[in-house]
């Protein structure tokens, strides 16, 4: 099953993200936050992302959700950090993060492909609210 | 008293910590105002690494640690960039205890690779390449006249300098400053002074050492 990464400058909003995106998963899925930096304080850590991808990998690849600018830089510069392999199989979702990453795992849960779960994080842009 | 390259490491390292509150400032006026804490922290880490290799001389190895030290403590755009900047200078000074002109010039223009690709930017977006870039042209210009290190430094210092001073008259299409797009004109880019002070610091440095 494709692993979730959620990316954010605030450990709390990735948690929060990760928290709404389980409701909808299922109970083997990996689903990691990677928010903040190790002191608490705002950023993003692209050994933190890296760490995270790694655990979110059960073999079939992982989506990762970003929130803004160094989120992008960060996991990018994490992906420097993964064997070849995992590498391959690692990619960005260009998503909202919230609507991605609840999208990523529903889609994720049902067993579908990385490329599929990237197709419908990034088909959560679309979504409307009112 | 550390090495060579443990002193040029400690001297820009104040020059960024020294000049905090600034590089804040100038990221608070078009940006989310936190470069030169970031920047400070990160350099706060690196001189804490640092501590365990006074006695280091190799100048890659240091530029690897600087490298992955900026990168899980800066936290902002700048850690990546710069980051991935001091590992891929690492490649060209494997082994180098000193810095002359040919190692120089190829560590400079590794990490403005680095910047560029970790950053998909390029010359003129107002970002730190605004200063590295012209620093680097200005630097290889001394350097094909047999120019000392120190002296290409200086063509790369000031041409560093007018590069900061260029990014007042350019709008941002990169970063959190893009956001602002044609207000963030009249500004001056942070990171292009944070590069600039870097460079500065280590030009201070080798005149007192030569």
């Amino acid at each position: 099953m494709v692993g979730v990464v959620i990316v954010s400058h605030s450990q709390k909003v990735a948690e929060g993200i990760r928290e709404m995106a389980l409701q909808m998963a299922n109970p083997s899925q990996q689903i990691i936050a990677a928010g903040g930096m190790d002191d608490g304080s705002i950023g993003t850590d692209a050994f933190k992302v890296s760490e995270a991808i790694v655990l979110a990998n059960t073999g079939d690849g992982v989506a990762v959700l970003v929130d803004l600018g160094s989120a992008v830089l960060s996991t990018e510069t994490a992906f420097d950090f993964l064997d070849d392999e995992l590498r391959a199989k690692v990619k960005i979702a260009d998503a909202p993060i919230l609507e991605g990453a609840i999208s990523a795992v529903v889609e994720a849960s049902l067993g579908s492909s990385l490329s599929a779960v990237i197709a419908t994080a990034e088909g959560a842009r679309t979504l409307n609210k009112c | 008293m550390g090495g060579y390259i443990f002193e040029a490491i400690n001297t820009i390292g104040k020059a960024i910590i020294r000049d905090k509150q600034m590089l804040t400032d100038l990221d608070a006026a078009i940006g989310d105002g936190d470069h030169g804490i970031n920047m400070a922290r990160g350099f706060e880490a690196v001189q804490a690494k640092m501590q365990a290799l006074e006695a280091e001389t190799d100048i890659g190895k240091v530029m690897k640690t600087i490298g992955m030290t900026l990168i899980s403590s800066v936290g902002g755009a700048s850690g990546p960039l710069y980051g991935t900047a001091f590992l891929r200078a690492a490649g060209p000074s494997q082994g180098k205890t000193k810095l002359d002109t040919d190692t120089a010039s190829l560590m400079l223009a590794a990490a403005i690779t680095g910047i560029k690709e970790r950053g998909k930017a390029i010359r003129g977006e107002k970002t730190m390449l605004d200063a590295l870039e012209p620093a680097y042209d200005a630097f290889m210009e001394g350097a094909k006249v047999n120019k000392t290190v120190i002296e290409c430094l200086e063509l790369a210092c000031n041409a560093a300098q007018e590069g900061v001073e260029f990014t007042k008259t350019i709008a941002a299409t990169k970063g959190r400053a893009s956001y602002l797009g044609e207000r963030s004109i009249g500004h001056q880019d942070a990171g292009a002074t944070s590069s600039y002070i870097m460079l500065h610091a280590l030009l201070e440095f080798l005149r007192g050492n030569n």
